[in-house]
């Protein structure tokens, strides 16, 4: 499909989802709200396809949850014309924590994905610069994994 | 870049001079915190620019993950000094989503108020630092006098001047107090008029003008891909406010036009992006008027705050608001207990300072405070 649409309904944006990938899983729509789920091999086309053809501008957050067996990447998306915002989940499996970096379609994530990589260890393929930007650079461990615990959990 | 630089360029290429990085920071008197700014500058222009943040990162989202649920919004006035009010309201609006409940009407509209108080003491706070940064210090006196009759209304509100802790999960944690609609229109409609002495102390002055005018452009599609939110954004082209497009709280029934810059140039400079605040703050009053006007329409006795259960249910949710400094997100991801599973804010100034780089572009080295000004600094949610 390579129809642009400036501001996509949600039902347009479910439709082109899920008809030109159909992998993508659609979890729950709400007003304004739509909340996907794609597998990690995909998600650098289902992101590169949101902002080129759904006209979703601007990347609001990257993060991750760590579910202790693997863990979960979170891509919040908004278009700028209708107000809606897609919840994008890629699950990441515990052995290989990798996955496509999205700085090249949005500039925007670039901190967000360096902030991601050093509290939760996720490494974004090819992001331009993926170093520590918030925790000291001579930390070795992931503080915001599980795993990780603090003084008071212990 | 202004025409009358090209022969300060010309000359300044027949020069052999390196480029070299000058760091400004974490103490310096244009950083309102403590951050770093790394400049590559060429001669007397920016080339490069490389911001350093984390001087202040306390690990503020796990923390939240060993308290339970409604012991957190004290720790979220702690993000920001200026934006506690819509920090606190924030969270407890991404906790009320989780857990599929609806607020009394009146907390929606005291909120609402509150809100926007906020707004504008924080705008103040901006106004104040701006005018320290051109050297203009009356600018930040009058600022700073106008702000204290603002945090005196925070003060009849909930007690506190700036750590509010004020809304509570289920509505907010005291009605409106006796009188404090009458004290709210008087000290918004003395605002007003005493703004206008402070935009004819600016807008009278070559100098503050010409500082800000015609430097640091940049571009509707440049601010959406960077992820440049806020007033910033909507000087610079983009038709965007949370308040409006993806209403929260009651603001679809409060009637208000969103101030934009260049809509039909969609370029803007370091002026439109410090005017733009000027106009919201107009604006916010005007929100105030109307939204006190729902209060006392809605009646004294009305309830302001509901139970909630303590436990919220399994899945994940956000919220989303119009902070005075941009969008603030915040994402919780729960397990059934009584505690988050995790919790992550999205801090406007996060995303703004990564820009910085876009910013100081072809900028004169004694114009980028001028210009990082407009970002509006806080580090407290920068860095978290």
């Amino acid at each position: 499909m390579d129809t642009v649409l400036q501001s996509p309904t949600i039902e347009e944006i479910t439709q082109a989802l899920t008809s030109t990938f159909p992998q993508v899983e659609i979890v729950s729509t709400a007003e304004r709200r739509v909340k996907a789920k794609c597998p990690r091999e995909i998600s650098h086309d289902v992101c590169l396809f949101i902002h080129d053809n759904l006209t979703f501008e601007h990347c609001s957050v990257v993060t991750a949850v760590d579910y202790i067996d693997h863990l979960m990447v979170v891509y919040l998306l908004s278009n700028y014309y209708t107000g809606i915002m897609i919840d994008l989940n890629v699950d990441v499996p515990n052995d290989d924590l990798h996955i496509d970096c999205v700085t090249d379609i949005w500039q925007g994530a670039n901190w967000h994905e360096r902030e991601t990589w050093e509290l939760f260890g996720i490494v974004f393929d090819n992001h331009p610069r993926l170093e520590r930007l918030l925790t000291p650079k001579t930390y070795e461990f992931f503080p915001f994994r599980k795993s990780y615990k603090m003084r008071s959990q212990e | 870049m202004a025409d009358s630089l090209v022969p300060v360029l010309e000359a300044q290429e027949k020069m052999d001079t390196d480029k070299m990085w000058v760091i400004w920071g974490p103490q310096h008197p244009f950083s309102h915190g403590l951050w770093t700014l790394k400049l590559k500058i060429d001669g007397e222009f920016c080339v490069d620019a490389d911001p350093i943040v984390g001087y202040l990162h306390r690990g503020w989202e796990k923390e939240t993950e060993n308290r339970d649920y409604a012991r957190i919004i004290p720790m979220t006035d702690r993000l920001c000094y200026c934006a506690s009010m819509t920090y606190s309201h924030l969270y407890c609006m991404t906790v009320e989503k989780a857990l599929g409940i609806d607020i009394p009407e009146k907390a929606k509209f005291i909120r609402i108020v509150a809100d926007e108080v906020c707004r504008i003491q924080s705008h103040l706070m901006w106004l104040a630092a701006v005018g320290t940064d051109m050297g203009n210090l009356t600018v930040f006196l009058w600022a700073m006098r106008e702000r204290e009759y603002f945090l005196d209304l925070n003060v009849k509100l909930c007690g506190a001047r700036m750590t509010t802790n004020f809304p509570r999960i289920g509505g907010v944690r005291n009605d409106v107090t006796e009188l404090f609609d009458r004290d709210i229109i008087r000290a918004v409609d003395r605002f007003e008029k005493a703004m206008w002495d402070i935009i004819y102390l600016i807008d009278d002055s070559s100098v503050f003008v010409s500082r800000m005018r015609k430097i640091s452009y940049l571009t509707r599609e440049q601010c959406a891909n960077m992820g440049l939110t806020g007033p910033a954004m909507r000087g610079c082209g983009v038709d965007f406010d949370i308040r409006r497009d993806d209403p929260y709280d009651n603001y679809d029934k409060v009637d208000f036009e969103v101030p934009v810059l260049n809509k039909e140039t969609k370029v803007g400079d370091t002026y439109d992006r410090y005017m733009i605040r000027i106009e919201e703050m107009f604006q916010s009053c005007d929100i105030i008027r109307q939204a006190v006007q729902k209060i006392r329409a809605i009646g004294k006795n009305a309830p302001y705050r509901i139970k909630t259960p303590t436990k919220v249910p399994a899945g994940t949710t956000f919220g989303r608001l119009e902070d005075p400094r941009g969008e603030s997100i915040m994402y919780l991801a729960s397990d059934g207990t009584d505690k988050p599973y995790r919790l992550k804010v999205r801090s406007p100034i996060f995303t703004n300072v990564s820009c910085s780089k876009a910013m100081c572009e072809g900028v004169r080295i004694a114009d980028v405070p001028a210009v990082l000004a407009q970002i509006d600094m806080c580090l407290g949610e920068t860095d978290r």
